[in-house]
């Protein structure tokens, strides 16, 4: 192992103090699921969603294990493509998911941009643009003014990327950038051993990506993505140590992306035998399994969560098809603020 | 007596915007303890410690630092080293600054200066002009000072200004040119007669308008008197200022330092062939670089580049049509 970095420890501790954040990650893991479920069925419907859809199955552990210490409207969250859950878990409404995803005017993109692509800035969640790896020094940026403002306080920032991700240049320079600022940042990387179709051999040669921290001179984490348990510890100790001063964290979670790349994707060259392995293990039946297990939910108590997610899901649902999509008669097409700056209208 | 120089200009800008605004801070490669490679930031972060700040060579990521530093209240003002550098950061300015308000309503009020444009020895790298490649992007604005004036003035209003603005400074009027003080402001997004005239118009912008002034004191002297108009912003572009000027003239010469293939020359004669093609004696023309990269050795480059020489020759040309 590199210096720099540390391997989370897995001796027996006292679990109690790990349930909270367990169970939080665990209803927006489920809330997530039985969300992305409907945008699945939606999509294969065919008629209301226009563009993609891009799911998080498989990964909802690892990104609600890190949303749950975000505080909505407080900390700085660049979330990605398969950050359902730690949306949800952050405080992102799901009414928002969905009406980004139908492009009505109602919702956060107001139609203008669709599906993951979606924030909120001005609170300090920002909205990814598709470019991989550029978010990093953006939500870097939000924190460094925040420092320059003497406002940082206990503000942390979080970011995600995929395996594919990590080969960007951007993210490179994102993460040096960060580094030498040392700012507080937890860098998620979920190695789901695909970029697309791309296996992790055709797009890094290290050992594990977390290798990289000991290059960039930053903390590395490594965790079981499929284990909430894990995850939930790992993000804990990434959280606390942003927090305390000692810089950018990087976390890295293996795990398998259970689906396409998105919805319109069968995943055919995912081999089935990979399926089989343990980092293809669904994570929230894992999760459901161990707050069982540790006496925090019971069976019932499973069910009941998943209805609760399923009702509010539906509700939102039953609302956002109410709601009106953008005409563009009535759009202001206009990309500058500075209204008399638009070229064809006078001040 | 003329002392202030067009460099210093853009210094003392930088230097009034950071004691007016405390949100305003600059980030750039060498521009601390080193003023920066041409000097543009000298002494400024000793006169604002802790406001100035060296970056690494990361142009990427300098963008989208500024951006996400401008989504929480800060002004920054970014300086490429070089204009040519910024296309290591054009993802970040076209596709994460320039869209940024559209898509989420959250203004992006940030400054990326390009030191920008030919200098003799310069070679392909450290020579280009990006006005047009930027202009064509939907979100920003464009701003090209030709004078001492414009670049103290322009500066300071991109850095109030809510939206990305690509500043773009020519080198070399860095230390050519001079004026006694910084005169008046101007708005943005205004066109300027430089040269008033009535058998031909020049628009131009930069570096350029200081040839096509060369070029129209020579018509001058075969007893023409021509017009010329300095862009100053050429996105948002002041057209009624275009048309009014062809207006008077009935005759159009286009001049700009960057690559010919389409951009702000292509764009005002697209304007003005649409909008007032009845008001055109002549076939409008258009001058810029030649269509290959750069080339280093002066005698090279000063043919690569449109002067006062090859201006003349096409304003009479065009006179003569
Ligand atoms: C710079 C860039 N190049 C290409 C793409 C197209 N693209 C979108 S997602 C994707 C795969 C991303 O893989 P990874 O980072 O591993 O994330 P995952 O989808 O596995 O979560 C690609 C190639 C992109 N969005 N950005
Ligand atoms: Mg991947």
């Amino acid at each position: 192992m590199p210096s720099a970095a540390s391997k989370t420890s897995t001796t027996a501790e006292p679990l109690a103090e790990f349930r909270e954040d367990f169970l939080k990650a665990l209803r927006s893991m489920v809330l997530s699921r039985t969300l992305e479920e409907k945008l699945g069925s939606l999509y294969r419907a065919g008629g209301r969603i226009v563009g993609g859809v891009y799911l998080g199955r498989g990964q909802e552990a690892f990104s609600a294990a890190s949303g749950i210490h975000l505080r909505w409207g407080k900390d700085v969250y660049g979330p990605l493509i398969r950050d359902q859950a730690g949306r949800i878990a952050y405080g992102e409404p799901v009414i928002d998911t969905l009406r980004t995803y139908l492009g009505t005017v109602t919702g956060p993109m107001r139609g203008r941009d669709g599906n993951i692509h979606r924030g909120q800035p001005k609170i300090g969640y920002m909205a990814m643009i598709s470019h991989l790896g550029s978010l990093l020094s953006v939500v870097a940026g939000a924190l460094f003014a925040r420092r320059l403002q003497g406002r940082l306080g206990d503000t942390v920032g979080a970011t995600s990327i995929g395996d594919g991700g990590t080969s960007t240049g951007a993210f490179h320079e994102g993460m040096n950038m960060a580094a030498v600022e040392k700012l507080p940042l937890v860098v998620s990387i979920a190695n789901n051993q695909y970029a697309y179709s791309t296996p992790t051999a055709r797009q890094y040669a290290c050992e594990n990506l977390v290798d990289r921290a000991a290059g960039y001179g930053v903390a590395g984490h490594c965790v079981d993505g499929t284990d909430l348990l894990e995850c939930v510890k790992t993000f804990r100790a990434a959280y606390q140590q942003a927090r305390a001063g000692e810089g950018p964290q990087i976390v890295v979670g293996r795990l398998l992306r259970l689906g396409g790349h998105g919805e319109h994707d069968d995943a055919s060259y995912v081999p089935d035998l990979q399926k089989h392995t343990h980092e293809g293990r669904d994570c929230l039946a894992v999760a459901q399994r161990q707050a069982v297990e540790h006496g925090w939910l019971t069976e019932k108590d499973v069910l009941d969560m998943q209805q609760d997610a399923k009702r509010e899901v539906e509700q939102a649902m039953g609302l956002v098809m109410k709601e009106p999509a953008p005409d563009p008669y009535r759009e202001n097409w206009q990309a500058l603020s500075t209204a008399w700056l638009v070229e064809g209208q006078e001040g | 007596m003329s002392s202030i120089t067009y460099l210093e200009a853009i210094r003392e800008a930088q230097y009034e915007a950071l004691k007016e605004n405390p949100n305003v801070f600059l980030y750039g490669q060498d521009i601390g303890t080193f003023g920066g490679a041409f000097k543009a930031t000298k002494n400024l972060g000793r006169e604002f410690p802790g406001r100035v700040f060296d970056a690494p060579i990361s142009e990427d990521a300098m963008i989208g630092m500024a951006i996400g530093a401008a989504v929480e209240g800060a002004r920054p003002i970014i300086e490429m080293q070089f204009a040519d550098f910024s296309s290591v950061g054009f993802n970040q300015i076209v596709n994460q600054a320039a869209t940024l308000y559209w898509r989420t309503n959250t203004p992006c009020p940030i400054t990326i200066r390009l030191p920008s444009g030919g200098t003799a020895g310069s070679g392909p790298f450290h020579s280009q002009s990006m006005e047009s490649i930027y202009a064509h992007y939907p979100g920003l604005v464009i701003l090209t000072p030709a004078t001492v004036e414009d670049a103290y003035w322009m500066l300071l209003d991109s850095v109030k200004l809510e939206d990305p603005v690509i500043f773009c400074e020519h080198k070399f009027l860095y230390y050519h040119l001079k004026a006694d003080d910084f005169g008046q402001s101007m708005p943005i997004g205004k066109a300027r007669i430089a040269r008033p005239g009535r058998d031909a118009t020049v628009v131009t912008y930069s570096a350029m308008l200081h040839e096509s002034l060369r070029a129209a004191e020579e018509l001058r002297l075969d007893g023409y008197e021509v017009e010329v108009v300095d862009l100053r912003s050429v996105k948002p572009m002041d057209t009624d200022t275009i048309l009014a000027s062809v207006a008077r003239t009935g005759r159009l010469l286009v001049v700009g330092e960057a690559f010919p293939w389409g951009g702000v020359t292509s764009e005002v004669i697209a304007r003005v062939a649409s909008e007032a093609f009845h008001l055109l004696d002549a076939p409008p023309l258009r001058l810029n670089s030649k269509d290959t990269p750069i080339p280093y050795h002066p005698n090279l480059w000063k043919s690569h580049r449109p002067t006062t020489s090859s201006i003349a020759a096409e304003l009479r040309k065009l006179l003569r049509y």
